[in-house]
């Protein structure tokens, strides 16, 4: 094994398209656990965390460009207006120590469906930037994930950043263990309201070989609120088009009995989940319409 | 390869390090400081914590070339120079916080960062803070007793 | 405290230390009933305490264990040659390298193989040892053993194993208890018949049947499976090993190693916690074997992949209970039948079935019973000891029908509890007298009068604090779904080692003036795993011998045995051991002052006299002379052994005999917050109330109250090894998939200690580390029974079947 320190992003690019079987480790959260536990021996072992600009973020007008090892602890603590629904997920992220080390590049490298990031990423909406001496790609984050930890990177490419929506109205996250703190999700979900577009977004982790999108819940309850006026009259939904939503996000699912948990059980929490983020949104969205509405004209 | 860092305040360094070996192993096997434990190597449990660059980590998912140039911390660079226990140290021992002792190391660490940040913790905080270090002996009430203490000791100290 | 260490100048870097400890202030005594602190707690803190993981030598190798990847096969070859021939790598060893006859260890039943021969019989099994200079090298090495197994059919429940075609797991069988069972794929039975159960279930007006689930738990403990052996110039080894019973492992090991026990040193490291993990061996012959092969120092570590096949777990259960009771609530009788899974190799299997069935009906009162305890050979992973073993599975089942009965009945769960509860002179369905308080209605009303947690406590001004709710940070609930439930359990575990076994604890203790301060030294083969006996028996020879400052000497094998630290024992037998020779040392000493100054006052021949603050006192409080003076130029040093009172083995039929030595109860209260939508449980309390006889150190007891009572939680909500039922391998061994409660899962713990004598024992003092282990687990199931309205028969209880998915 060698163990290869590029100084900038320029020279990691220039590594991985050398050593384009290099594995790139930041964190090391995911990575050195297979290492200490014999499941991979990769030939070149790449430490990013030399790169400076992977630790950094810009937030622009409606965008968020969040290097790929901005900490968890980070995006908790610094992004909590910008980017709602990611700040909820990552302060699920494993323990305080884990989330001190891991980033959003780390879930999207691994790909696994169990990432905490995807569903946030899903719902609110994105691009990977993935990097290599040949160039830049932006792949929106809908066309990322692949299968089963697979993504959509070429060997020679690396994650420099991603470029998030920044949000327009009330996100959530949401997600199942067996565990009330540093826990797998036995499935997990995000949803977010995007007022400007006048349409919902979700995500959903651990419940099909890869991070998927709920895109029959998202276009039901989009034109029910549409329909009923609701972005505007900012009354509550009605609890049948939630519940609907809700079974129509069970439904998008495909997921597995493993050891975790069951695929029936899957099925039925995300829909709960679905319900009720659906419900902390959507009153934390009337809540900002009233106070407007209330407030006293200047 | 050679591994070059700073722990507990002194440059150290070892040769032939294997590049798959984590930062816990190089300082438990190669620099003579086995206080961080090895209990998970899976950054399950946090036994392994020590500070890097002032934040607390998993020393076990640290590779040790990634640790380059840089600071460490661990249990051993907690007491003062005269070997006198730091507050969060006596407190453990005072408040009967340690059994066996294997994950004590990792919650003194991450304790010691927590009331560094946050002087007067809630017992939610607390809780939160050390969330990521399991405790099999313990059931944790004599943990929670401890930082309590600690925090206490430090505010009259002030 | 004050501690300091000293180190011998010819032993490899990190071994144990010996401990020695002074009073804080020089004016508390240190004694018994005082909560001094750790003689270790220093050392533990400050990171340099040397476990077991933590040893070092010079020029030392690292061992490695291939372990089998199939559960139940045929070995058709192995061939090493390619792992030999990797450079860095000093010895591969098979079974066919093993130096003697003797190829087989176990605590009972010689049935385990130090290395597989011909065949294996559970996943993760070794087969094979590799000792290199880097552990990768080593495991580079192991990869390159070519093992051909030709895999059997496996048997893994009683319908395969003791079905008509069922493959036998040991095809020859010749221990003490193959002639006795019914199948050789049971490792023992054990029935109880008192009364006529049939005829008193006649009398029944409710009958209650219940079965129930116990899934297989593990110690988790966090220091890895580890140790250091380094050969000796005599030919001999020196081990160095985190266990719970020093002299049981070395008659284990010597014969297998061909060596006198003389020439097997050991000594035990810092133990990172045990729970009946480290009863069995793990690394200790092999890391022999190899040390003795190369002739250099074995370091051997597990990581927690390898830890889980590396130690027995808890026995998973089923049991079906069948109980009776008249309307005014009184217990008619029980049948019951328990069937214990002990996988593929003994183990601590005979005891477990023994205190299962003797504990099975609980701490009440039935005259007429009819129990019948089996633990299966199968090719799941071995079982054996765990934290509570028997008694814990079967308090989760009865305590369930405990609470079936008075909701069949209309009665409060407690009040019928109470109504039943036993008391001293209370006979046991063995047929013991339980001869010593019982104060079973005590603990239940202490733990039901304490007035219940405020309710919503998740609610801030700022919304719900999603830490204090189901699910925690993961942030599923902030209230919606969520229901509060109240749970009660109580249990009874027996303290020692049962069942006839000539049990005793053997104690050196030494006294002496070193620079003009009498010195007590204590050496005990005890192993301290955590739970505070080095603090006890520094406390008792303070409180015996009148001193101040004790040095605990490093446990090892060169005093007599101190008997297993497990079945809440330890503090009994050699706190009692050191009491005893503390005592027999005191009388040397009162000889001596009796010889030098006993012409000078009269109540030296004809008082009672004690040793107090370093000096020889009348009972009536009167100094006579200083111990300094006393012990000036001499030394007093005994070693004796100590023995409980002796007991029976069961009848093999109908289970009676005075098998136990002593019995220990704790109570607990349940408050959980069940999120009833997703299935996920928040504990908000759990109290218990125990009674310890007498608390030698309150804090050390509040402390493994609060620490059992935790496990306990754990394998009611969260812990379970999955054996995966068609391959018998094992689907989660790693911390990530097998949980253990984090802080955020562990509620308050408020502990109401009792202190009801036990005549019988040192200081009146009662076993205490299992029993919080037993109630706590019925307690939160009984709670989120209450909380969801569900039956709930199984432990532990996920979120599928709270929810039905």
């Amino acid at each position: 094994m060698d163990f290869l320190r590029p100084a900038t992003w320029q020279e990691a690019l220039a590594a991985k398209a050398e050593h384009p079987s290099a594995v790139p480790i930041a964190g090391g959260t995911d990575v050195m656990v297979e290492i200490n536990f014999d499941h991979r021996r990769p030939e070149y072992l790449m430490d990013l965390n030399r790169v400076a600009e992977l630790q950094e973020w810009e937030v622009g007008e409606d965008t968020v460009t969040l290097g790929a090892s901005v900490p968890y602890s980070r995006i908790m603590e610094s992004l909590r207006a910008e980017l709602p629904g990611l700040a909820l997920a990552a302060h699920t992220v494993a323990s305080p120590q884990i989330r001190n080390r891991g980033g959003v590049g780390g879930n999207l490298g691994t790909a696994s469906p169990a990432g905490d990031a995807h569903p946030a990423l899903l719902a609110g909406g994105g691009e990977v930037e993935a990097v290599s001496v040949r160039g830049t790609r932006m792949i929106p984050i809908d066309d990322f994930y692949l299968g089963v930890k697979r993504n959509a990177l070429a060997p020679d490419e690396l994650i420099r950043a991603v470029r998030l929506k920044k949000a327009t109205g009330p996100q959530q996250f949401s997600k199942v263990g067996t565990r009330n703190a540093m826990v797998i999700a036995v499935c997990a979900f995000g949803i977010a309201l995007h007022p400007d577009t006048r349409t919902v977004r979700t995500g959903i982790g651990s419940a099909a070989p890869t991070p998927i999108r709920a895109t029959t819940a998202e276009e039901f309850l989009t034109a029910a609120l549409e329909e009923g006026g609701f972005w505007d009259n900012g009354k509550a939904v009605p609890p049948a088009v939630a519940r609907q939503f809700a079974d129509l996000v069970a439904g998008a699912a495909n997921p597995i009995d493993d050891v975790r948990g069951t695929a029936s059980y899957r099925r039925h929490a995300l829909a709960v989940m679905a319900r009720r983020t659906l419900g902390w949104t959507w009153e934390q969205y009337r809540g900002k319409q009233q106070d407007e509405r209330n407030q006293p004209c200047a | 390869m050679r591994v070059t860092f700073t722990v507990n305040g002194r440059r150290q360094e070892a040769d032939d390090v294997w590049e798959g070996e984590s930062l816990l192993y190089v300082l438990r096997e190669r620099m003579g400081l086995p206080g961080s434990k090895n209990a998970c190597e899976q950054g399950e449990c946090g036994s392994c914590t020590v500070r890097l660059d002032g934040v607390p980590v998993c020393s076990c998912l640290v590779a040790a070339g990634q640790a380059e140039g840089r600071e460490v911390v661990t249990v051993e660079g907690l007491a003062g120079e005269d070997g006198r226990l730091s507050t969060v140290q006596q407190a453990f021992v005072d408040a009967g916080a340690v059994q066996c002792g294997f994950c004590t190391p990792g919650l003194l660490v991450a304790a010691d960062e927590l009331l560094e940040r946050n002087p007067e913790p809630t017992d939610g905080d607390i809780r939160e803070a050390l969330s990521g270090n399991l405790c099999r002996c313990t059931g944790y009430e004599k943990i929670l007793d401890a930082v309590r203490l600690a925090a206490a000791r430090t505010g009259e100290a002030v | 405290m004050t501690a300091h260490r000293t180190r011998a100048a010819t032993a490899p870097g990190r071994t144990p230390t010996s401990l020695t400890q002074g009073t804080q202030d020089g004016l508390t005594k240190g004694g018994i009933g005082e909560s001094t602190l750790r003689p270790d707690g220093i050392l533990k803190v400050t990171g340099e305490f040397a476990y077991s993981s933590d040893l070092w030598h010079e020029d030392m190798l690292w061992g490695y264990t291939l372990r089998s990847t199939v559960a139940h096969a045929r070995i058709a070859s192995i061939d090493t040659a390619e792992a030999l021939a990797t450079s860095g790598v000093y010895a591969v060893l098979t079974y066919d390298d093993l130096p003697t006859e003797v190829k087989h260890y176990g605590l009972e039943i010689r049935d385990t193989p130090v290395l597989a021969h011909g065949k294996v019989r559970h996943h993760g099994e070794p087969v094979a040892l590799v000792a290199a200079d880097h552990p990768e090298t080593a495991r580079r090495a192991a990869a390159k053993i070519r093992v051909v197994y030709e895999e059997l059919p496996i048997v893994t429940d009683e319908a395969s194993a003791t079905g008509p075609d069922a493959v036998l797991v040991h095809e020859h069988r010749d221990d003490h208890h193959s002639g006795h069972v019914p199948h050789p794929n049971i490792v023992h039975r054990q029935p109880i018949v008192r009364g006529d159960a049939a005829a008193a279930a006649a009398r029944a007006d409710v009958i209650v049947t219940g079965d129930y689930v116990f899934g297989m738990q593990d110690q988790a403990f966090l220091g890895p499976e580890s140790g250091l052996a380094v050969p000796a110039e005599d030919g001999g080894v020196d081990l160095y090993v985190a266990t719970q019973w020093l002299h049981s492992d070395l008659r284990q090991i010597a014969p297998v190693l061909g060596l006198p026990e003389k020439k097997v040193r050991m000594t035990l490291s810092g133990v990172g916690g045990a729970f009946g993990g480290r009863e069995d061996l793990s690394m200790q012959i092999h890391g022999c074997l190899l040390a003795l092969r190369t002739g250099k120092p074995v370091k051997i570590v597990y990581n927690r992949f390898e830890s889980f096949f590396g130690h027995v777990h808890r026995h998973p259960a089923r049991l079906h209970y069948e109980h009776g009771a008249t309307r005014d609530g009184r217990l008619t009788h029980v049948k019951c039948r328990i069937v214990l899974d002990g996988g593929a190799y003994a183990s601590a299997s005979p005891a477990v079935v023994g205190n299962a069935a003797s504990l099975s009906i609980g701490p009440y009162v039935v005259e007429d019973v009819d129990i019948e305890a089996v633990a299966l050979y199968t090719n799941n992973p071995p079982c054996g000891a765990m934290r509570g073993f028997g008694a814990v599975q079967a308090c989760f089942a009865y305590e369930a029908q405990m609470d079936k009965v008075a909701a069949e009945l209309g009665l409060d769960p407690v009040e019928f509890r109470q109504i039943n509860a036993m008391e001293q002179g209370t006979v046991m369905p063995t047929g013991q007298v339980v001869d010593s308080p019982a104060p079973v209605a005590e603990l239940l009303r202490r733990v039901k009068s304490r007035p219940l947690p405020p309710e919503r406590q998740w609610e801030t001004t700022e919304g719900a604090d999603v830490r204090a709710l189901p699910g925690g940070l993961s942030n599923t609930t902030h209230g919606e779904g969520v229901v509060r439930g109240v749970g009660y359990a109580v249990g009874i575990k027996n303290v020692g080692f049962s069942e006839g076994f000539d049990d005793y604890s053997t104690a050196r203790v030494r006294m002496e003036v070193i620079n003009g301060e009498p010195v007590a030294t204590v050496h005990t083969a005890m192993a301290e795993v955590g739970q505070g006996g080095v603090t006890v028996h520094a406390q008792i020879a303070r409180s015996e011998l009148g001193v101040t400052q004790v040095t605990i000497q490093p446990a090892d094998t060169q005093v007599g045995s101190a008997g297993s630290t497990s079945a809440s024992r330890q503090t009994y037998m050699t706190g009692g051991a050191v009491k005893n020779t503390c005592e027999a040392v005191r009388e040397k000493v009162l000889d001596i002052g009796r010889r030098k100054f006993g012409t000078y006052h009269p109540a030296w021949a004809t008082a009672e006299l004690l040793l107090e603050a370093g000096k020889v006192v009348t009972d009536g409080g009167e100094a006579l002379a200083d111990l300094a003076d006393v012990l000036e130029g001499e030394a007093v040093e005994l070693e004796l052994e100590f023995r409980h009172r002796p007991t029976q083995a069961f009848d093999l039929r109908t289970g009676q005999g005075n098998g136990h030595v002593q019995y220990s109860f704790a109570a607990h209260r349940a408050v959980v917050e069940v999120d009833t939508e997703l299935g996920l449980v928040k504990v908000v309390e759990l109290a218990c109330a125990q009674d310890v006889g007498k608390a030698l150190n309150p804090l050390s007891v509040v402390g493994q109250i609060q620490g059992g009572t935790t496990q306990g939680l754990g394998v009611a909500v969260m812990e379970e090894i999955i054996v995966d039922p068609v391959t018998a391998k094992v689907r989660n061994p790693s911390f990530t998939d097998y949980l253990i409660p984090t802080i955020l899962d562990t509620p308050t713990i408020p502990v109401d200690v009792l202190e009801l004598a036990d005549e019988h024992a040192p200081y009146g003092l009662r076993g205490i580390g299992e029993a919080p282990t037993l109630s706590s687990t019925p307690a939160v199931l009984a709670a989120i029974r209450q909380a969801t309205g569900l039956e709930l028969n199984r432990t532990p209880v996920r979120p599928e079947h709270l929810t039905g998915s």
